[in-house]
């Protein structure tokens, strides 16, 4: 995998980043709802 | 018309469909992480080396299932966009609104992931050819619904001039789709359609499929909490 490591690993990396962020995002902004 | 279709139409306020939209979130978010561990469970470590392009292929289990959302979620914004503009319903209009920022979010992994697969196999990070360039104009037709709805301060003229956009954009998918049939493309025919059988091997047709579950049942999840979100700050 060593070859293609940074394509691979480039994009599953930016993949989850990209969805924990979104859902990082979402969960504040329903706690600020709440509150 | 009977108690239980009553039952359905009630589902259509959004205060009757708050507490429901919870409750189907939940269910989602596990199940898109039971799906997610089990897809790059197979993916990754299940999966055997492909014979032509060794191990760079294996971001086909997060490239193809994110492009079928991109597509997918679209359709569904576009139906909900539909809906809204014909009934007039705001709980419809509150479902696209939501979907938009996951679709884009799909079609730029979509895009970001095929170019890191193009440049080790293809030799470039990107060409203009008919599957690229609709599906960069499919990002470009999600930006342009979200941002369209935040320039119009009034709700409800926001939300009909983003269902127009959202309508009109639809005719963009099954470009996408057929672009590799009508036009000559760098990029690779359909892997996997209602047609034919796949033709890939058993264990990566698997991980892909789990990748796809997983991808939409967080697209649930997050589409649902969003509305949850809205219906909370303009009740």
């Amino acid at each position: 995998m060593s070859r293609h490591a940074f394509y691979i690993w480039g994009a599953y990396g930016v993949t989850f980043v990209l969805l924990a962020l979104e859902v990082y995002m979402l969960l504040k902004r329903k706690r600020e709802t709440k509150t | 018309m009977t108690t239980d279709s009553i039952k359905w139409f009630g589902y259509s306020s959004p205060q009757t469909f708050f507490p429901l939209a919870g409750r189907i979130a939940r269910i989602c978010a596990v199940l898109a992480v039971v799906f997610g561990v089990a897809g790059l469970y197979t993916g990754l470590f299940v999966a055997p080396t492909d014979a032509t392009q060794g191990e760079v292929y294996r971001v086909i289990f997060i490239h193809v299932p994110a492009a079928w959302m991109s597509m997918f979620l679209y359709v569904v914004m576009a139906f909900w966009a539909a809906v809204g503009l014909s009934f007039n319903t705001r709980l419809s209009f509150l479902m696209a609104r939501a979907l938009a920022p996951t679709g884009a979010l799909f079609t730029f992994i979509a895009l970001w992931t095929g170019s890191l697969w193009g440049k080790p196999t293809w030799g470039t990070w990107w060409v203009w050819d008919a599957r690229l360039t609709s599906e960069l104009i499919l990002l470009f037709l999600y930006f342009g619904f979200i941002a369209l709805q935040a320039s119009i301060d009034e709700r409800r003229r926001a939300d009909r001039a983003g269902a127009v956009l959202a309508i009109v954009g639809v005719v963009n998918i099954p470009i996408i789709y057929y672009s590799v049939k009508w036009w000559n493309t760098l990029h690779q025919g359909a892997s996997v359609s209602f047609t034919k059988a796949p033709s890939m091997a058993a264990t990566m047709f698997t991980g892909m499929i789990l990748m796809a579950l997983c991808f939409w049942m967080y697209s649930i999840a997050v589409a649902l909490t969003r509305v949850r979100c809205e219906i909370a700050e303009n009740p």
